[in-house]
Formats: C-alpha cells, sequence, structure tokens
C-alpha cells in the first residue's frame, strides 16, 4: 500500500491537533502555513501517482468490499491538488488579518482540508458521509469566525438546510444498504448491475435521494437559496475555502452517480440524468440572472459559484465520456477564478472605506491600478472569455453537448449564462474602478488593508490552467474514460484492494 | 414487527419534518432529533431485522449483520454532535440578535 495516499487526510489533521496547542498566533501560522504548502507538494506527488493508475488505500488493511477504502484516480488527486492551492491562497490571505478576529482559525481551517480532502478521496459511500460531516462541522464554526448579526442568522439556516440533508443522506445510504448489502463505491458499481428487480425501486430511491443531498451542497436550484447569504456573510478567507466546498457535491454527483448509476448500472442506468440536466440548466439561468442582479461583489460571486456549479452538471448529466471530461476541466477552472474573486472583493470592500463591496459609484481606491487589473484578468476567467481557460472549458462543454438531444437548450442557456454574467461583472468593474468619485480616497484604517497577493496568486494559476490546458484535459480523460466503464473499473478496484493486502 | 418499526420510523420522520418547519429554534432543535432518531431507526433495521442472534461470527450458529450496528454507532454520535452545536449557534444568535425565530428577526404577522 501506498500511504502517500492517505496523507492529505492525515497531515491537516495532525496539523489542526498542534495548532490547537497553545502556542501564540505567530507559531500557529507558521505550522499552518508550513503544513499548507507541505499539502500542496504531496497533492502534486498524487496526481503523478494517480496518473499511472488507480491507487486503493485499505485502513487498517481490512481487504476492499468489507473494510474502508481511500481510492486515489485522477479526478480525486485532482480535487486534493484543488483543496490544497485553494486552501494556500485562503490562508495566505487570512494572515493578513483574519485570522486575529475570532479564536482558533487555524485548527478548524485544518479540520476544513482535512475534511474536504476526505470527501475525495473516500470510496465508501458511508465514509463520504463522515467526511461530508467533518467538512461541515468546520464549516459551521468558520461561517461565525468573527461573528456579526448576519453571519448568526444566515450560520443557522446553513447548519439546519445540512442537518436535514446528512439525515436524507443516511436515508439513501440505509435504502442502499438493504437492497444490495454493501456500501463500497468499487462494490456497488459492481452490483448494481444485476439488482434485483423487486430492490430496483429502492435503489432507485436512494439515487434521487442522494443526488437531492448532493445538490443541496452544490447549490442546484432549487436548493441554492442559502448560498448567496451564506457566502456574503462569511469571512473572505472563509468564503474562498468553501467555493471548494460547494464543489464537493458537483463532485459527489460526478463519483456516486457517475461511477455507480452510470451507463453501467443495467435498469438503473443514467438514474438521474433526467432530473440532473434541468436542473443544471436552470441553475446556469438563475445563476445569471442572480449576477446580473446583485447589489454586493461578494453576492455577485456566490452566484458565480451557483452558475458554474450548474454548468458542470449539465456536462456531467450529458452521460458522456467528452460530457465529463468538460465537467472536471470547467470544474477545476471555476474553482480557482471564482475563490480568487472572493479574495479581491474582500480587498476592494477593505479600501473603499463605508461602502465596501457595494456596486455604486464611491470615491476612488488609492490601489486601483493593480486591483483593476487582477478584477480584469478574473473577469475574463470566469465569464469564459478568451484566451484563458473559462473559454476552453465552455467550449469543451458544448462541443461534448453536440449529440445531446437537448443541444438547443444547452448552447441557448450556457451563452445566455455567460452573457449575464460577463455583463455583471462588466458592471462591477465600471462601478468600483471607472465611475469613481474624483476625490481622495478616503483614510484607510491600516489594520483593514489587505494584501492582495493571495488573489494574484491564485490568477496565476488560472493563467496557468490555460496554458497548460492541453496536459489537463488529457489527465482528466483517463478518469472520463473509467466513467464511461464502471463495471471494468469497479472490479479493477477491488482487485487491487486485494493485491495491495497481499 | 416489520410493520410496528416501519410506522415508529415514519411517525418520526412526519414530525421531524413538521417541527424543523417551525420559526422558532427550539422546535427546529427537536424536529431535527426527531429526524435523527427515525434516521437511525432506519439505519439499524437496514441490515434485516433479526431478533437475538449477536452480531460476532461463532458464537452462535446464526448471527445479525454488524455493519448496521456500527453505521448507527457513528450516526448517533454525528448526529448527537450536530445537534448540540446547533443548540449553542441558537443560544448564541437569540443573544446577539435578540430573538428566537430562524431568520434572525421577527416575522410580520
Amino acid at each position: 500500500m501506498n500511504h502517500w495516499v492517505i496523507a492529505p487526510v492525515a497531515l491537516p489533521f495532525a496539523t489542526a491537533l498542534l495548532t490547537m496547542l497553545p502556542l501564540g498566533l505567530r507559531a500557529q501560522r507558521a505550522l499552518a502555513i508550513a503544513s499548507t504548502l507541505l499539502l500542496a507538494l504531496i497533492s502534486l506527488r498524487l496526481v503523478g501517482l494517480a496518473g499511472q493508475g488507480a491507487e486503493v488505500y485499505a485502513l487498517g488493511a481490512w481487504p476492499p468490499p468489507f473494510g474502508i477504502a481511500l481510492v486515489l484516480d485522477p479526478l480525486s488527486a485532482m480535487m486534493v491538488t484543488l483543496t490544497a492551492f485553494c486552501g494556500l491562497a485562503a490562508l495566505m490571505h487570512a494572515l493578513s488579518g483574519w485570522d486575529e478576529r475570532g479564536r482558533d482559525f487555524h485548527p478548524l481551517f485544518q479540520f476544513q482540508l482535512a475534511g474536504l480532502n476526505g470527501a475525495f478521496l473516500t470510496g465508501d459511500l458511508f465514509n463520504l458521509f463522515v467526511f461530508f460531516e467533518l467538512m461541515l462541522i468546520a464549516s459551521y464554526c468558520l461561517l461565525q469566525h468573527g461573528a456579526g448579526g448576519a453571519r448568526r442568522a444566515a450560520g443557522i439556516h446553513y447548519v439546519v438546510l445540512n442537518l436535514v440533508g446528512s439525515t436524507l443522506f443516511l436515508v439513501g445510504v440505509a435504502l442502499i444498504y438493504g437492497a444490495t448489502g454493501t456500501l463500497n463505491l468499487a462494490d456497488l458499481a459492481m452490483k448494481v448491475s444485476s439488482i434485483a428487480p423487486h430492490q430496483e425501486p429502492a435503489v432507485r430511491a436512494a439515487a434521487l435521494l442522494l443526488m437531492v443531498v448532493f445538490a443541496l451542497k452544490a447549490a442546484l436550484l432549487p436548493l441554492y437559496f442559502w448560498l448567496p447569504a451564506t457566502y456574503g456573510a462569511a469571512a473572505a478567507p472563509v468564503a474562498a475555502i468553501f467555493v471548494v466546498l460547494s464543489k464537493v457535491g458537483v463532485y459527489a454527483i460526478l463519483r456516486v452517480h457517475g461511477l455507480v448509476f452510470g451507463p453501467d448500472a443495467g435498469p438503473l442506468a443514467h438514474a438521474v440524468d433526467a432530473w440532473l440536466m434541468p436542473a443544471a440548466l436552470a441553475t446556469v439561468a438563475f445563476g445569471g440572472i442572480g449576477a446580473l442582479g446583485a447589489s454586493t461583489l461578494r453576492e455577485l460571486c456566490g452566484y458565480l459559484a451557483i452558475g458554474s456549479s450548474g454548468l458542470v452538471l449539465v456536462s456531467a448529466a450529458l452521460g458522456t465520456e467528452a460530457g465529463f471530461l468538460a465537467a472536471q476541466f470547467y470544474l477545476v477552472h471555476s474553482v480557482i477564478s471564482v475563490a480568487a474573486l472572493f479574495l479581491l472583493a474582500d480587498a476592494i470592500a477593505a479600501s473603499r472605506g463605508a461602502d465596501g463591496d457595494r456596486i455604486c459609484r464611491s470615491t476612488a481606491m488609492d490601489n486601483s491600478m493593480l486591483y483593476g487589473i487582477l478584477f480584469f484578468v478574473l473577469a475574463i476567467a470566469t465569464a469564459g472569455l478568451p484566451p484563458l481557460a473559462g473559454f476552453m472549458g465552455k467550449a469543451m462543454v458544448l462541443v461534448a453537448a453536440l449529440r445531446d438531444p437537448a443541444f438547443g437548450w444547452i448552447l441557448f442557456i450556457a451563452l445566455t449564462g455567460s452573457l449575464l454574467n460577463l455583463l455583471a461583472l462588466a458592471r462591477a468593474g465600471i462601478q468600483f474602478f471607472w465611475h469613481c468619485a474624483h476625490e481622495p480616497a478616503p483614510e484607510i484604517r491600516e489594520s483593514w488593508r489587505r494584501n492582495v497577493s493571495a488573489a494574484a496568486f491564485l490568477a496565476a494559476v488560472t493563467v496557468a490552467l490555460a496554458a497548460a490546458a492541453g496536459p489537463i484535459a488529457a489527465y482528466a480523460s483517463k478518469s472520463a474514460a473509467q466513467h464511461a466503464s464502471a463495471y471494468a473499473y469497479g472490479a479493477e478496484l477491488l482487485k487491487k484492494g486485494a493485491e495491495v493486502l497481499r | 414487527m416489520e410493520a410496528l418499526v416501519a410506522s415508529v420510523i415514519g411517525i418520526l420522520f412526519a414530525a421531524g419534518v413538521y417541527l424543523v418547519l417551525r420559526a422558532r429554534t427550539f422546535p427546529v432543535a427537536l424536529g431535527l432529533t426527531f429526524l435523527s432518531y427515525g434516521v437511525n431507526l432506519m439505519l439499524f433495521v437496514a441490515g434485516g431485522m433479526v431478533f437475538d442472534r449477536p452480531p460476532i461470527i461463532g458464537t452462535r450458529e446464526a448471527y445479525s449483520d454488524p455493519l448496521p450496528q456500527a453505521l448507527v454507532l457513528t450516526a448517533i454520535v454525528i448526529g448527537f454532535g450536530m445537534i448540540a452545536f446547533f443548540l449553542a449557534l441558537a443560544v448564541g444568535a437569540k443573544g446577539d440578535l435578540g430573538t428566537d425565530h430562524v431568520d434572525g428577526r421577527e416575522g410580520s404577522r
């Protein structure tokens, strides 16, 4: 067994425990940064490892499907890397003052990373639930960081919604276990294809229930109303890592519904695609409309995150190999660019005095040149204009959809959604950088100054994604191919699981 | 027996859903508790209803599936912790916002 596979979970967990010791803020910061940097390096190593074939890690040396297995394949390696890099940027941003505003920011942040990585690496449905809960409890606490009235109210909605979601998750798990007797995803992928006819309705109900749960996390229409309020109320570094959090739902749909209820699932093949496609298309449309109506830049970013989840799921709902490839590519790009925009929104809000990040005419910012360039790059990236990777991602989605019967709708809604996003971003940019009053910027308290290096780092990563689009797409196509033959992939994983223990 | 357990689960869920939809945080917390009881029972019987059989191989001829018991233990612990957190949050919100309405402000009547 290759023990690197569990490092992305174990390392943040150990760091979280260490940073809980009374060390003082400086030592906490040093530990957290060092650990997250190490996590980024490990994740790059895992990307290389997964490129040579899927790795199975049997926890406690219990042979799969009986024990809990972690599975490292190209998709999970990519998501772990994404988490590490976004986490690194959010942490860098937090060091400019956010982590002093409440207690225990660093342990909670590391628990958050551990939960995210666990959810991406696990190969077991119940274990996915456990890591969901670990990630959620950390996010409940992080949302309250630097508390305020808006955060309390948003927190209650967020917690209740997710607790109800967890309940539905467990109902789905119970139904699937009752019908198939396994919760290992690879084993499920094989057993679902030969399900007894009288068990089929129960498993179908479970598949749909799980889709509701994941759609709630991914903020799919009509389950997205919590997202703009929650993300708008959260502290900026927390909002940036929450962008990854909402994509866990997207990932879970790709993983569970792509692998278990994919084309090989016999009577249950594409069990949810018929529901997923309209919901995802509507999400793209409403994400665009919401972005246009947003009154603050952070709210706008929240709607951009919703729209991007929608487009990724449109692509996944196509149910084809090309669709999966495009979904993964656009997923990676959209997370990075929206997270960067959240960090930049915080810097803009800090330098506009009382107006904050409200999209209105206000005083000029004293560093508007730097902010303007960053905003321009990130707006191009998120709206999906050439030459950045957002354009390539959207083009890949549309090319993948060419043969789909709903192609007309997909083309219309994806392009209109992009246009609405572009208009919203252009409107915000004009108000922030051009249409400002010609009086000197108000005196900004020094403690409020933000460092934009984290946002600039993520913007550079977006540009790098565009430059390296070919290799990344080639890498993503490996896991897309696995989804196309889920039965063979499940069998391969179980065989590997038995081999590693020998 | 199956019918009895199934109806108990159904009643727990119905009560839970009703209470979660209330506007005050305390009924919502009770509702979440009912929902988690319901789902725990459901997980517990997911492996099939068997009686008087230990979940250990070799002690007797027949044994019951040990996995749902492990799952339900985990689910109980997580559910309990989450509801405790929700109660703490609700008390904090009452202190900060001066109301126990779930929206953080009194709705118009």
